[in-house]
């Protein structure tokens, strides 16, 4: 089974759909199960280990935070925070028909929003995409923020 | 309306012992004198020297609301200058770090300045023959800071000409920066990549008094380290499974109020202290293969064994710090106004220590005090709600009454129950002191 390159720019659009809707469970399983996301703290950071990031998180930590954000006790989700993206058409840059895997990268607008803040983050994201069992499914995910070495108030939900 | 400046008895009513007035945190007349007084007088911490490794480094931040330069000078030293050239006020570096070469040079008139301050050249310098240039402040270059200390890397500097000694400062308070220090093999530590920056709209002093504060893990940290051990109780592991990193780290926030009691706080004078006498919730991480064996290579059995038991929590110095020396973690807590902090949280490696201790830091960092952490967040909501909350006019005071005992001694060393509110008590004894010790009446009076 191949992959068009506009299957694998409608997944983009429906993936920032499902974070901006709150539709968790459906976004958590597009991930393959050793996948990480990654917001680099630093301009073109190479290593997510050794130096801080953002966010460096496998598929539990990305549970974690879902199961938070509607936990009882969650004050600083009282009230809750809002999120909107608005993205370019995804460029696809890597497309290997042989191992199902390929690469997009998408610019955007992210916006989020609690109680009287709302803030603008201005993301470059580069998707690493795999085709399991005829399902396109997310490997990989970094986000990299256009003013990442500013200092910010809360991020709470996923740019 | 200036209600506190040069009253020092104004000043020392705003702390009775076990409770302290609301201005502290929201008045703005406060804050300046803080700026004025307190940080001027205090040790304050400046940059790790890693940050400026060569000669011409440089790395611009804060001492207080102070904008300074820290350098290395062409013979090695490192020097704090204020970051403003005695021409105009220009500031002479804007970007945050990096290297001048052998000298400054102001971007507007292009007056010169050596790696220490010293003025190297004016253009058309004969504009200022015969006009007493050579005895204006000017003429002597950019200003040094008062002092300067350079203690095992770490960079402080009190802003005042005169004062308190840094040895007579910090006294016993330095052993947790030997401890932190001493865990590398080479006995010496380098900053690992930028730091995390997290704007709150809150008080400093709220930040560096949560530094010890105990009781709440379990309660504010609910969401995140509670659902944490929640979730992994649920993936139904075998009996025996070793944590993974990330809850390594996590659930300990969860243990129960028994666990803090014991852990104890030791204060030292001057308002430094830590949590974490006995053990802390970084006691029980894993050993990493063949760290033990080069520490004991470095050291010694005796000495190794010493250097790593010790597993103190978090130690404040006074005023704006925060070391954890068990993962080499330093949080800087930035005064920018009386309801304004910039928070900067620093990670080091360990030359010749394994790199997986640098990773199992920077998880650290991020996932407990990043502007994306799922704890920072909770932190966060609570203090600024603080800072709302006390503009009401209900009541005036701020309880900080735990475990407290009449006529404390905050001059003496004291090791207490770990949940005890006594290093808050001790950091505002000594705010009382840095805040009045130079205005003019106990000035006058010590004199």
């Amino acid at each position: 089974m191949s992959v068009s390159k506009d299957q694998l720019i409608d997944f983009i659009y429906e993936e920032v759909r499902m974070l901006d809707e709150g539709r968790y469970d459906e976004w958590l399983a597009l991930w393959l199960k050793d996948g990480h996301y990654w917001m680099p703290l630093d301009y073109n950071q190479t290593d997510p280990l050794n130096v801080t990031s953002l966010m460096y998180e496998d598929l539990f930590m990305l549970k974690l935070r879902v199961e938070r954000l509607n936990g009882a006790r969650t004050f600083s989700q009282k009230p809750k925070s809002r999120c909107h993206h608005v993205i370019q058409r995804p460029f696809v840059d890597e497309i290997d028909e042989a191992a199902g895997t390929f690469v997009t990268k998408t610019f955007m607008h992210y916006v989020e929003t609690r109680l009287d803040e709302q803030f603008l983050l201005a993301l470059t994201a580069r998707h690493e995409l795999a085709l399991v069992d005829g399902k396109l499914r997310i490997a990989n995910k970094r986000v990299d923020i256009l003013n990442c070495d500013a200092a910010f108030r809360n991020i709470q939900l996923l740019p | 309306m200036a209600r506190y400046s040069d009253n020092p008895a104004a000043i020392r009513d705003l702390f009775r012992g076990n409770e302290v007035h609301r201005d502290v945190y929201i008045d703005p007349e406060i804050y300046k004198l803080e700026m004025k007084h307190l940080f001027a007088n205090a040790w304050v911490f400046v940059g790790h020297e890693s940050q400026t490794p060569n000669k011409g480094d440089y790395f611009s931040t804060q001492v207080g609301d102070q904008p300074v330069i820290q350098v290395r000078h062409s013979d090695g030293e490192v020097h704090v200058l204020h970051n403003r050239c005695p021409h105009k006020g220009t500031k002479i570096v804007i970007d945050r770090a990096g290297n001048t070469g052998k000298f400054f040079r102001c971007p507007y008139h292009a007056w010169s300045f050596k790696t220490d301050g010293c003025l190297l050249a004016i253009p058309l310098k004969k504009g200022y023959e015969n006009t007493g240039f050579d005895k204006s402040d000017s003429g002597k270059g950019m200003k040094a800071v008062g002092e300067v200390r350079n203690y095992r890397g770490f960079i402080f500097c009190r802003l005042a000409e005169t004062g308190i000694s840094f040895e007579e400062y910090f006294d016993g308070s330095l052993s947790s920066i030997d401890n932190m220090v001493d865990r590398s093999p080479a006995g010496r530590l380098e900053v690992a990549g930028p730091p995390l920056r997290y704007m709150h709209h809150c008080n400093w002093k709220m930040l560096v008094e949560n530094q010890t504060d105990t009781c709440h893990p379990m309660v504010a940290h609910e969401s995140s380290a509670g659902t944490a051990v929640k979730l992994w109780e649920e993936l139904d592991m075998p009996e025996g499974t070793p944590l993974p990193p990330a809850m390594e780290i996590i659930a300990p926030f969860m243990s129960p109020y028994e666990f803090f009691e014991n852990m104890g706080i030791r204060t030292w004078p001057n308002g430094h202290g830590h949590t974490g006498v006995h053990h802390s919730i970084h006691s029980n991480y894993s050993a990493i293969p063949g760290y033990m064996e080069k520490m004991v290579e470095a050291y010694g059995e005796e000495k190794a064994k010493a250097i790593l038991g010790e597993n103190r929590h978090n130690t404040v110095y006074f005023p704006n710090i925060m070391i954890k020396g068990p993962i080499q973690q330093l949080r800087v807590f930035i005064p920018l106004a009386a309801d304004k902090t910039l928070v900067e949280s620093y990670i080091y490696r360990l030359v010749d220590g394994p790199e997986q201790l640098t990773a199992r830091t920077a998880m650290y960092n991020r996932m407990i005090n990043a502007p994306t952490s799922i704890v920072g967040h909770d932190d966060l909501e609570m203090y600024e709600r603080a800072q709302e909350g006390l503009q009401s006019d209900g009541m005036e005071w701020v309880n900080i009454q735990r475990l407290y005992q009449e006529d404390e001694d905050f001059s003496e060393e004291k090791v207490e129950n770990g949940t005890t509110e006594r290093q808050m008590r001790n950091q505002f004894d000594a705010w009382v002191k840095f805040m009045i010790s130079d205005m003019d009446d106990v000035r006058e009076a010590a004199e």
